[in-house]
């Protein structure tokens, strides 16, 4: 056994475990603190198989944006455990059936033997980045950008769909602000001039 | 032959297998809680993400990688519109418990 192997074994029953708690924790707070701690653990698999730049941008995009996002939720919610925990028993037997039922089969698919494909193929010699770069920037040029612009329409998606208007309070209309003309601001009143007052000698 | 000792592609692959089985049995078992089950989904993205990556290394071919890139971007804005959807249902109806949203059924 090598380190490589005896880490991957340690990080693997982490990530399992975590992902256990996940699916059976009672606070969905926890549920979420566990989600990070298997993405933090799926980081460092990838990291150990040296696919270094999708570990770190794991636990930057995931740990540091989305389970926070998610958290956030999970805490402005003010949401009881106990009714959304009914039906956890009673579908505990059929949910374990399936999952195992599924894992045998893909087990049997995988056939462990026949994949045992020896080491990683080091790519020309280059940092992980680098390679990882020049495909993304060349071959999935089109698909990079249309993944600029899904994340766009998320963006504006979520925004509108929490936008709320609340009556009485008082909001800005900018398109209005911005079509403003000068008539609209001021009035030229024309007034006839009068005489200058007479200067007393 | 290959030297025992070493990690090999199948581990990965069995590792993705457990974990995409673990949440379709969250899925199963956590039917009324909406915010788990989006956490199911997560983690079932990280499983399929997890033979993606162990493809792209034991291969040598960078699309695997590229297209885990592509499934974080999605699997983002995924969760970003499925937790604003989730806010917004909360304030109507002060409750994410699937069994009581029945409002569509006929």
């Amino acid at each position: 056994m090598t380190i490589d192997l005896i880490l991957f074994y340690v990080f693997s029953a982490i990530l399992v475990l975590a992902a256990l708690g996940v699916i059976g924790a009672k606070n969905s707070v926890h549920a979420a603190l566990l989600l990070v701690l298997c993405f933090f653990t799926t980081s460092a698999l990838w990291l150990l198989i040296q696919a270094e730049f999708l570990g770190i941008v794991l636990v930057l995009v995931y740990v540091g944006a989305v389970m926070v996002l998610f958290l956030f939720v999970v805490m402005m919610l003010d949401v009881k455990a106990e009714p959304l925990r009914e039906g956890f028993i009673r579908y505990l037997p059929i949910g374990i059936l399936v999952a195992a039922v599924m894992l045998v089969e893909m087990l049997l698919l995988i056939g462990v033997k026949n994949l045992q494909v020896a080491a990683p193929v080091d790519p020309s010699g280059t940092s992980n980045t680098a390679w990882l770069g020049m495909a993304l920037f060349t071959r999935f040029l089109l698909p990079f950008e249309v993944a600029a612009i899904i994340l766009t329409v998320a963006v504006v998606a979520a925004v509108m769909l929490t936008l709320r208007k609340r009556s009485g309070a008082r909001y800005q209309n900018p398109s209005q602000q911005v079509a403003v003309k000068a008539s609209e601001r001021i009035r030229i009143v024309k007034m006839p001039s009068s005489p200058k007052p007479e200067v007393a000698p | 032959m290959i030297d025992a000792g070493q990690i090999t592609l199948a581990h990965f692959i069995v590792l993705g297998a457990v974990l995409f089985c673990i949440s379709v049995a969250g899925i199963f078992i956590n039917r009324k809680n909406l915010i788990v089950l989006l956490m199911a989904i997560e983690l079932m993205l990280l499983a399929v993400n997890i033979n993606f990556v162990a493809f792209s290394r034991y291969l040598g071919d960078a699309a695997g990688q590229v297209f885990v890139f592509f499934i974080l971007t999605v699997a983002a804005a995924e969760s970003a519109i499925g937790l604003a959807i989730l806010v917004t249902l909360f304030r109507n109806r002060a409750t994410i418990n699937v069994g009581e949203i029945d409002e569509l059924k006929g």
